[in-house]
């Protein structure tokens, strides 16, 4: 009789070999304490994915721990697949946001695909249908030789895999600086919709209950993906090539519908997805939150190829599965259902009262390792920190101004950053489903409930230049941008999920930015009643020790009642007055201004006052609740006069926006300064709003009156709206275009 | 047996995909490329070992589903 | 009206195809899965759009050789309408109920965005709830919707009024400029000899509703309604 157990963990685990799998000499020590000996070679691979970064958050839970995770909407916070929140009405949002970073630039479309594909299995999981897809996507400078091929493969990849599947794609944020050169960013988003009474969680019960593996078969897919995510990229990366996983988006879809087929029954205890470190990390996840223990049969795992051991069994990443524990005796039910579907079905294991995850093959034991101290000893490290030290206030009045303020925003709205996402978010099906209320290119994105007039508004945001001269600034400023971006269509925010994309947290002012940026972030989530409910981190976007910009990205969700009083930004109708809600004091410190007309990024970036965005937003939101509201968008990059650009150009109607005699700012800084707190609206009823506003005591005036084909900034300073269309739609086709 | 079908797309049939290495391989500078058709390649393993057989077998397969011959030709190889 | 929308596994426009046949009937269809051998007795029969078998091999090609498509040949042979969008307008040419085939798009890029149709005709059973040469908007969504047939095929669909709808601009002009994917003379739609097999790339199912991608989609489904009341 064949020795598994012996054929399977020949390879002698040397120190050697345990540094190579990225344990540290301290970690080193706690493993051989928690398994009382060195572990064999299939529990070393267990040890070194569980405590990678990707799993273990080992450098950020102690600061992810001060995030706001808790509020009366709240159903389920970080922590499983996906968060829940309650929009009422027996209905619950389940929301993520994920970074697929590495992969993507490694593999820019398969990357990009299993991305999004393991983004929304996350949210099935948990028993939601998915709604709507977002991404925030970051790349490196255009002209940077990779740029192009990037940008190509990530969006055919998020196209390719959303499409299929059949959920809309509504929206996200594409930016380009030289800090993503080698380290892009590639972080998807998805929202499904669930009873909230019929929440599915990964919490493994009932002592023999069967453990059940369904989906794709396994094959040696990213093996170590999770431990490649959380290593620094050096020149060799390339080499690391066949670790990249394959998306099926075919399969994923069929897996969907097999899955709330059978959730529609009462035969599953638990599920959870398998993602990175894909069984491992199932079956511990599922072990643990159960306190039970679990047996698997990894030689009754479907492979996809021969030969393949317990090892890369335990640590495949192949996509397209799922793990679940059933109700005894319900096995041949949910068979039936996946076999309907064409997907594999397999009993591999079940539930014990060990309080271990212990692998078998063919009856023999391979592998056993203690679950609670495999998850309560992963390493939590308080690393180092350094403050970012704080920038000089730059005065407007010491910034150049330029001749003509149309002629800048012509080149503003036609450059990288600001110009049109047209070439992105025509290659996503954005109106599969039929509930797109508002598609890209809005502030947020409004997605109808199915046979209900409710709608869900989703926005992704953040503004990395802002988070790498003051973090805590920058963590506020994109809490508080989405939720502006949410209240500016009429969406009452509930909640957000966060990616939190940064270098090398080894390194002091890395840590340091990151710890400023949670601070900030809870400080506007708390204000808000905002609070965090899921999220993902991403750490070591670096290459060769330049790290990428601090990014924490926010992915917000809020609920508006009655979709058909959503409000878009483009302009409706001439003769309508425009409105500017909020203080304008032009704030040209880290602007698209500062950087255009100057060539300066830096500055201390514009403070954000919790107390006037709390104000004004519940102003606006009421404005647009009562009818009061044509048009309406939120003031950030390139201020004033971007902002009134995006509402002519997507109106195909023309605008005259006049400096208030009032105001004192120079009229650059008028036009171009990105204070927060701000909205602009279009209206019918500027003069019931005024008054609302005084009597609220919101800083609101009128600006401007729409009309016209130019438009216009101050007296005699014009330009034609298919000028500024030109050179706002021109610039990623025409970049594109020379595309390998 | 097996049996590797070969499926491009017909002459005078349009193949943008084709149209688009070409134009990748000039702009990498390989000089001298002046068509590029592009099709794919699938591999089938057979329980039958007649060779004619194996043939009408794989014909018909190609005929009713893995071409299509509005705008498809297929070409087959077999092989032990 | 009764009609049904079959289903494969990777349909994903299933439930939008349903809501415009009920909104334009008021029966909601029946939902008939792909390994049925027996379709239900319906007025029409509606193949949606997605990704069947994920567009492998060819988009289409194995829906095609499902069982149902048998049923459903046989049924579009005995004159009962059926109307395929986008992938189901791959199926169909795939089934060979209508001529020519789908190829990626020109730009190999999927496109999804509003276009503008021109009718070619009213007198045929899926358009007659709309002016002949009349400029509609309605959404597309795919990445194989580049329409290819031989010249002599093309010649006769045009000479026996068997093209639907053509892809233009606002002002409802016909050219390569303004043809959206590549196909061959703009062809965006398609009919059978008969007038009852309607094949096209554009979704009009998704243009019913006037907070989602306006409502030139629904005149469509009326005329179906209407021509088989």
């Amino acid at each position: 009789m064949t020795d598994y157990n012996a054929k399977f963990n020949a390879i002698e685990v040397t120190d050697e070999l345990i540094a190579e799998h990225g344990i540290t000499k301290e970690e080193h020590g706690i493993m051989l304490d928690i398994m009382g000996r060195t572990p064999n070679y299939t529990e070393l691979g267990i040890f070194s994915v569980m405590w990678s970064e990707h799993c273990s958050y080992k450098s950020s839970r102690f600061w992810l721990k001060q995030l706001p995770t808790e509020g009366e909407q709240v159903i389920q916070g970080p922590g499983e697949n996906a968060g829940v929140v309650d929009i009422g009405d027996g209905q619950a949002a389940v929301f993520k946001i994920e970074s697929h970073n590495h992969p993507s630039f490694i593999e820019p479309y398969q990357g990009a695909a299993t991305g999004v594909g393991g983004i929304m299995r996350d949210v099935f999981t948990m028993g939601a249908r998915p709604i709507a897809n977002m991404n925030a996507l970051r790349f490196g400078s255009p002209e940077h030789p990779k740029t192009r091929h990037l940008l190509s493969g990530v969006v055919s990849g998020i196209g390719g895999y959303g499409n299929c599947m059949g959920v809309p794609t509504v929206g996200g944020e594409t930016n380009f600086h030289k800090a993503y050169d080698t380290n892009i960013l590639v972080n998807a988003m998805t929202v499904g919709l669930a009873d909230s009474d019929k929440i599915f969680y990964s919490k493994a019960s009932g002592i023999g209950n069967p453990v059940v593996y369904v989906g794709s078969k396994t094959g040696r897919d990213g093996i170590h993906g999770a431990t490649m995510a959380s290593a620094e990229f050096d020149d060799d990366s390339d080499a690391k090539r066949p670790t990249v996983q394959v998306g099926d988006p075919f399969t994923e879809k069929l897996l969907l519908e097999a899955c709330l087929e059978l959730m529609s029954t009462d035969a599953i205890v638990s599920i959870q997805d398998m993602g990175a470190a894909g069984l491992t990390s199932s079956s511990v996840e599922m072990a643990d939150k159960g306190e039970v223990g679990i047996e698997l049969h990894l030689d009754q795992v479907p492979m996809r190829e021969e030969g393949m051991t317990p090892y890369e069994l335990m640590l495949s990443e192949s996509q397209e599965r799922m793990l679940m524990v059933l109700k005894p005796g319900r096995e041949d039910e949910a068979r039936a259902i996946f076999e309907k579907w064409e997907l594999d079905f397999a009993v591999v294991g079940k539930v014990t009262d060990t309080r271990e995850l212990t692998m078998m093959w063919e009856g023999q034991q391979v592998g056993s390792i203690p679950v609670p101290p495999l998850v309560d000893a992963s390493p939590m490290y308080e690393r180092p920190w350094e403050e970012t030290p704080q920038q000089d206030i730059i005065a407007a009045s010491d910034v150049k101004a330029v001749d003509s303020l149309t002629e800048l925003l012509k080149t503003i709205m036609g450059s990288p950053n600001m110009a049109s996402r047209r070439w992105i978010w025509e290659q996503y099906d954005h109106l599969v489903m039929g509930n797109t209320i508002q598609a890209p290119g809005c502030d947020a994105a409004v997605v109808r409930l199915p046979e209900t007039k409710k709608g869900i508004a989703i926005s992704v945001d953040c503004t990395p230049r802002y988070c790498l001269a003051d973090p805590k600034q920058g963590g506020k400023q994109a809490v508080a941008e989405s939720w502006r971006n949410l209240t500016a269509s009429g969406a009452k925010p509930l909640a957000i999920t966060n990616n939190m994309n940064f270098g090398n947290p080894e390194r002091p002012r890395i840590m340091g930015q990151f710890v400023g940026a949670v601070k900030g972030m809870s400080e506007a989530a708390i204000k808000f009643n905002y609070p965090v409910v899921s999220g993902n981190v991403s750490l070591y976007n670096e290459t060769n020790g330049i790290g990428i910009l601090p990014t924490p990205v926010i992915g917000g969700v809020g609920v508006i009642d009655d979709v058909s009083k959503a409000v878009s930004i483009d302009l409706k109708a001439e003769g309508e007055d425009l409105i500017l809600i909020g203080e304008t004091k032009g704030w040209l410190g880290n602007s698209v201004y500062l950087d255009t007309v100057e060539g300066r990024e830096e500055g201390a970036p514009p403070p954000v006052y919790l107390d006037q965005e709390l104000a004004n937003g519940d102003f606006l939101r009421g404005l647009i609740d009562d009818g009061l509201v044509t048009a309406s968008h939120d003031l950030s990059d390139g201020g004033l006069a971007c902002a009134a650009a995006d509402m002519a150009i997507s109106g195909k109607m023309g605008a005259k926006l006049v400096q208030p005699a009032s105001s004192d700012v120079p009229a650059h800084a008028y036009f171009f300064g990105e204070d927060q707190a701000r909205y602009l609206i279009s209206t019918k009823n500027a003069a019931v709003i005024i008054e609302k506003a005084q009597e609220s005591g919101i800083p609101a005036e009128i600006i401007g009156k729409t009309g016209g084909s130019d438009l216009k900034l101050g007296e005699g300073d014009a330009i034609s709206l298919a000028e500024l269309r030109e050179a706002f739609e021109g610039w990623m086709p025409e970049y594109m275009a020379v595309e390998l | 047996m097996k049996a590797k079908v070969t499926i491009t797309l017909k002459n005078g049939v349009l193949d943008p995909q084709g149209k688009a290495i070409e134009h990748a391989l000039t702009a990498l500078d390989f000089g001298g490329v002046d068509e590029v058709r592009q099709g794919k390649v699938i591999e089938l393993d057979l329980a039958e070992t007649d060779e004619a057989k194996a043939k009408t077998q794989v014909e018909a397969m190609c005929e009713k589903l893995l071409a299509n011959t509005v705008i498809e030709d297929y070409s087959i190889e077999l092989s032990a | 009206m009764k009609s049904a929308v079959i289903l494969f596994p990777g349909t994903n426009r299933e439930n939008d195809a349903i809501a415009a046949l009920e909104q334009a009937s008021g029966v909601k269809p029946q939902l008939v899965w792909h390994g049925e051998t027996d379709l239900p007795k319906v007025d029409m029969i509606m193949v949606p759009g997605g990704f069947s078998y994920g567009d492998y091999l060819r988009c289409g090609a194995m829906g095609a050789n499902s069982p149902i498509m048998r049923e459903v040949a046989k049924a579009a042979n005995a004159g009962v309408t059926v109307f395929g969008v986008c992938n189901g307008f791959q199926i169909l040419t795939e089934t060979g109920l209508l001529p020519g085939a789908l190829m990626h798009n020109a730009s190999l890029k999927f496109i999804c965005k509003r276009t503008q149709l021109k009718v070619e005709s009213n007198a045929t059973n899926f358009t007659s709830a709309y002016e002949t040469g009349q400029v509609i908007t309605v959404p597309v969504a795919h990445n194989e919707g580049n329409y290819f047939a031989d010249t002599d095929t093309l010649d006769r669909l045009e000479g026996e009024g068997r093209v639907a709808f053509r892809y233009c601009d606002e002002d409802g002009v016909v050219s390569d400029a303004t043809c959206l994917n590549g196909s061959q003379r703009n062809i965006a739609g398609i009919l059978n000899e008969k007038g009852n097999v309607l094949g096209m790339m554009p979704h009009p199912e998704n243009a019913i509703d006037p907070l989602h991608g306006g409502v030139e989609g629904s005149p469509l489904f009326t005329s179906i309604v209407n021509s088989l009341s």
